[in-house]
């Protein structure tokens, strides 16, 4: 009941060590080592000059991903519906709000204020593809990545056309990273697709138990433990092998899960 | 593309206006607004009105839920103890399974107020007090786990944040879930409580105003910020003349963060989309509750999209001069305003507006007016340039 069958068309990465997907896939195929290097997310070249250098790293990001994800599948964004699930948003303007609050004279920067909504990046996102399709912002904490999967798999499955899927998360500055620790900045896109072109994923939610598929690299594991967006390298992972073997992979996704196979027959 | 509608099964809302449908029903009918001058303790230096609700803070938690404390939840517990709404959703949990009822709720700012008291606490001292926890109270998932928890349910669950669009757009996104078979019901609706972020930050932009919004009014100058929850529960539709979700359409403006569209392209959008998937042209709308916020921008970017796509001949008129602007729960909220619409047979007029901006050209309603209303057409568009568009109305109605 609820069994969903798609195709994945495009994916976009940046993370520690796997900025972009060509880097990523070598390391996630197995090829190559593993290092968690640092990285400086690019300005988006989707944005206007001026918007360029002003954009926040969420917004980097989100519009970098999402743009690797659209050029790998060969979609048009302008005409792309998309979902973008991300469990922290921007902290560095959530800590700043809270910055400027508690001060004995309150203040609010009116640019900080609109760039605070957790639909920025989409926002942005549309402002830079001139794309007048749908989009939404959710947020799932721990299971964003899979939610957002959930959501973008059955908007695919209704209305019979491509999606993009956009995960982000980066660490709060302190004192919030105490209280909510995020490993690293790290974001993910996928380009769904109707079932016929593409990787096959087929995908369904249960009830939770307790499998869940993990990485062997303890590096990548602690990514994925750490940051919200990473909990797809699994999916990632698969995606990095050579078409043709199944693989299945649990997603917890809060009281339930997300179970998926991508290259399955049928 | 047509859609199959989703019923609705039981709604509930609670604002300014009061607890509960009854209460809201009931002011709406007295012409009764929410609006109060500004006593919001945090930031009562705000020169503005604001539709408080009276009774959140004297509301705790259960006690075992008291790691979740936050004024967002505790608006939240209230508004699941009116109209039934809790045993409504146990009966659901019970008929379908707890895995087969998903759980979406919107809202713009979450249990920031805590993280924002924490801070100022913090200012003193240094330190963030033990007690606050932000992935309990100000992370935005919070309110879904939260209530998810308190449910016993155990489906897909997630928080929509797209500003003030939030908790219009949880619509499409339980209709989707229904339709392709990944569960049978949905709670769905919002919950956003007044924070120092949004009294502050809406003032920073010059967009709150001194007296209670004018929607439409050529003297309009201005939001008045509000708080509310409301929740619905959804079920795929099997027939009969209740009340149901009949079409949604969803845009984006592609113009500007804070700004909207000035031609209303994105509002427009979103608009046709919702007609097409009801099946039915523009003259089937008997009413629309405008988004209506009350600053210059925004109506009259709405005023275009209503215009071009409807004329002046269908009854419109803004309800946010009643509960002001629930931000994230404004979507909901006006879903539940346009369902008792619907049911007792009543067109809200804008109240506040006095002079109608001459700019302006639909036709809005000053009075309230009593008659069969078939299908209601609910606005809301948030900052990112986010817009959905509601239609409700009976099925097997004509």
């Amino acid at each position: 009941m609820g069994l969903m069958k798609l195709g994945i068309a495009g994916v976009g990465v940046l993370g520690p060590g796997l900025d972009g997907w060509p880097r990523a896939c070598a390391v996630l195929a197995g090829g190559e080592p593993y290092h968690k290097t640092p990285f400086q997310p690019v300005p988006p070249q989707l944005l206007p000059a001026n918007e360029r250098r002003r954009a926040n790293l969420s917004t980097r990001l989100a519009l970098g991903v999402a743009a690797e994800a659209c050029r790998h599948a060969g979609c048009d964004p302008q005409i792309t519906a998309a979902v973008f699930a991300s469990a922290t948003g921007d902290t560095e303007i959530a800590h700043q709000l809270l910055e400027s609050l508690a001060d004995p004279a309150p203040t609010v920067s009116p640019t900080r204020f609109h760039n605070s909504v957790h639909n920025a990046a989409a926002g942005y996102f549309s402002i830079a593809t001139s794309s007048h399709a749908a989009s939404t912002s959710i947020a799932a904490g721990d299971a964003s990545f899979a939610s957002g999967l959930l959501l973008a798999a059955s908007q695919v499955t209704c209305e019979e056309r491509p999606v993009l899927l956009v995960s982000y998360d980066l660490p709060f500055p302190a004192p919030l990273g105490d209280t909510r620790p995020i490993a690293a900045p790290f974001a993910c896109a996928l380009v769904l697709v109707p079932p016929g072109s593409g990787r096959p994923l087929k995908l369904v939610f249960c009830p939770l138990d307790a499998r869940r598929t993990t990485l062997e690299d303890p590096q990548l594991e602690a990514l994925r433990l750490g940051v919200p967006a990473a909990r797809s390298l699994p999916l990632l992972r698969a995606l990095a092998q050579p078409d043709g073997v199944p693989t299945r992979i649990s997603l917890p996704a809060g009281s339930g899960r997300v179970e998926l196979e991508v290259d399955g027959a049928g | 593309m047509p859609i199959t509608p989703l019923a609705i099964h039981a709604y509930t809302l609670v604002s300014a206006l009061g607890l509960g449908t009854a209460a809201t029903l009931r002011a709406l009918i007295d012409g009764h607004s929410g609006l109060r001058p500004n006593d919001f303790g945090p930031a009562a230096g705000i020169d503005t009105f604001i539709g408080r609700i009276d009774g959140v803070e004297a509301q705790p938690l259960p006690e075992e839920f008291a790691p979740w404390e936050c004024r967002n939840h505790r608006l939240a517990e209230l508004t699941l103890a009116q109209d039934g709404f809790y045993a409504a959703v146990t009966a659901a949990r019970d008929r379908f399974g707890p895995d087969r009822v998903a759980l979406l709720v919107g809202t713009s700012t979450s249990g920031m107020l805590s993280g924002e008291l924490a801070y100022r606490a913090r200012y003193g001292t240094g330190q963030l007090p033990a007690e606050f926890s932000y992935p309990h109270s100000q992370e935005l998932a919070a309110l879904s786990q939260y209530l998810q928890l308190r449910l016993g349910l155990a489906g897909p669950a997630w928080t929509v944040s797209t500003a003030c669009s939030s908790s219009a757009k949880v619509f499409a996104d339980a209709h989707r879930l229904i339709s392709a078979g990944v569960c049978d019901a949905a709670v769905v609706g919002g919950v956003d409580s007044l924070c120092l972020t949004t009294l502050y930050g809406f003032s920073s932009l010059e967009l709150v105003s001194r007296r209670p919004c004018r929607p439409w009014d050529i003297g309009r100058d201005g939001i008045s910020i509000g708080e509310a929850a409301g929740f619905a529960l959804l079920t795929r539709y099997e027939g009969g003349s209740g009340l149901a979700l009949l079409g949604y359409g969803e845009s984006s403006d592609a113009y500007h963060m804070s700004t909207p569209h000035p031609e209303g392209i994105g509002a427009r959008l979103a608009m046709e989309q919702a007609l097409a998937q009801a099946a039915v042209g523009p003259e089937a709308v008997d009413y629309i509750n405008l988004h209506g916020t009350a600053t210059r921008a925004n109506d009259r970017s709405e005023d275009r999209a209503v215009t071009t796509l409807f004329g002046s001949g269908v009854a419109a008129s803004s309800t946010k001069g009643w509960t002001g602007h629930t931000l994230g729960a404004a979507g909901i909220t006006e879903a539940v305003v346009s369902w008792l619409c619907i049911e007792h047979d009543l067109m809200p007029g804008s109240l506040n507006t006095e002079q109608l901006d001459p700019e302006l050209h639909c036709h809005l309603l000053l009075e309230n007016e009593r008659r069969p209303v078939a299908r209601v057409l609910s606005n809301s568009f948030g900052f990112g340039g986010s817009n959905c568009a509601l239609l409700f109305g009976r099925p097997e109605w004509d």
